[in-house]
């Protein structure tokens, strides 16, 4: 019976059979051109096999499902197994976040490589603790100096965009989307500036 | 203290010895350059003369701090002579399109803090797993250059077989105190008297030790008397018979 089936077996089959194993030993998602490296194939071929496995890992079928997360593939629990998951294993690093470290990791996602005096001018609060805070869980990590001597710049990591589900930064939404421009703020500020001046 | 006494503060500086009052008007009159006058130190002045004084004076500190403030700013001005404009009155209209700005842009951020926690909660049943780092690879030990001859002899050193014990306290033999008891009878039955140390100076010190045992002996039986004139002298033993 085995036999049989060797004779008709797909190469595609043997390939996601290998990208499959990729995949459980990797650590972090790993992009189509490390896949097709370490399987000695062809990145077309990867993205189709990729494809086959995405149809046998997904939700409802599988207890593991294979995501395109980080600018990667990796595989992660199913969601209807996350109660389980939950009694098994901690999530340190996306537990407890304050609002100071939220508004800290939007600012270093939206506009990294950047300073904490830069994240400081624009929350208007020092941002040292957030900032320590963010680069211990891993969320962030330096990305050099803005110049000779000058200030530590970060960025956010690939972990970051894997706790937050993104396939990259580009998927963030666009910020002149989340809130209005300066035109009523302006508008108040005045109004009250006439109150001030009557 | 009160108000004029915050002008007359005493300073020492590096830059600048005398009233406070004098500094202020030196400095505006350009003749004390203020970048080198250290603030902290007018400022711990004015502490140790507000310590001496058993209550504070709010009217003298509400005025030392407005001259700090007009001292401050007038020292930044110094020390960024290139954003001088910056310290310039800002039209109104100007300095309220700048601060709109800068509170919009930082509306944005709070808005997009808020995008990340609801997608962190909408999240929160993926579990994936976190590896820790890919293991570097265990550096290679060099070794120093090895002579194994060297190393051998070393070894054998150590495997030599160690010293037999020396059991040559176990061999002491020690001769009956009857053998000396015997002997010294004798000695006194046919001269009533000896010199203990003569009679033992030929013997081992083992054997004088019993001899000496067998003289306690007899003297305990009441069969000799002893004599010596003085500590570590020859003993004398006489027949008590």
């Amino acid at each position: 019976m085995t036999g049989a089936l060797r004779l008709v077996e797909n190469p595609v089959d043997r390939l996601a059979r290998t990208l499959e194993a990729l995949l459980v030993i990797a650590s972090s998602p790993l992009s189509i051109e490390e896949l097709a490296s370490a399987s000695e194939d062809e990145t077309e071929r990867v993205e189709t096999a990729l494809g086959l496995i995405a149809s046998r890992y997904r939700e409802g079928r599988s207890g593991i499902v294979l995501e395109h997360v980080a600018g990667g593939y990796a595989f992660r629990a199913a969601r209807e197994a996350a109660e389980a998951c939950a009694r098994l294993v901690e999530r340190p690093v996306q537990r407890g976040l304050s609002q100071a470290a939220l508004e800290t990791l939007a600012v270093v996602a939206y506009l990294g490589p950047v300073s904490r005096p830069e994240i400081a001018r624009i929350r208007g609060v020092a941002a040292d603790s957030a900032v320590a805070g963010l680069v211990e869980r891993g969320l962030i990590a330096e990305a050099g100096r803005e110049s000779d001597g000058g200030a530590v710049r970060y960025r956010a990591t690939p972990l970051f965009e894997r706790v937050f589900g993104l396939s990259s930064l580009s998927e963030l939404p666009r910020l002149d989307d989340l809130a209005e421009g300066s035109e009523d703020l302006r508008t108040r500020l005045e109004e009250v500036a006439g109150r001030r001046g009557a | 203290m009160n108000a004029v006494a915050v002008r007359d503060l005493d300073l020492d500086l590096d830059a600048f010895e005398g009233p406070f009052d004098l500094l202020l008007t030196l400095v505006l009159k350009d003749e004390v350059e203020l970048a080198d006058v250290e603030v902290a130190g007018v400022v711990l002045a004015f502490v140790e003369r507000l310590a001496e004084r058993a209550s504070p004076d709010l009217e003298a500190c509400g005025e030392f701090l407005v001259l700090m403030a007009a001292l401050l700013e007038l020292k930044a001005r110094g020390l960024f002579p290139d954003e001088e404009l910056a310290f310039d009155d800002l039209d109104p209209e100007e300095a309220v399109g700048e601060l709109a700005e800068r509170l919009a842009l930082y509306r944005r951020f709070k808005a997009a803090a808020g995008w990340l926690e609801e997608r962190l909660a909408g999240e929160s049943d993926r579990y994936f797993r976190l590896g820790p780092a890919p293991l570097a690879p265990e550096p290679e030990r060099r070794l120093a250059p090895q002579d194994p001859a060297g190393l051998a002899s070393a070894l054998r050193l150590l495997a030599a077989e160690p010293p037999a014990p020396s059991l040559n306290h176990l061999e002491l033999r020690f001769p009956p105190v009857s053998l000396f008891l015997d002997r010294f009878r004798a000695v006194l039955s046919r001269h009533r008297q000896f010199v203990f140390d003569r009679e033992v100076d030929s013997l081992s010190r083992v054997e004088q030790a019993v001899a000496f045992l067998a003289l306690l002996e007899l003297r305990k039986t009441g069969e000799i008397k002893l004599g010596q004139p003085a500590s570590f002298e020859p003993i004398t033993v006489w027949s008590a018979a």
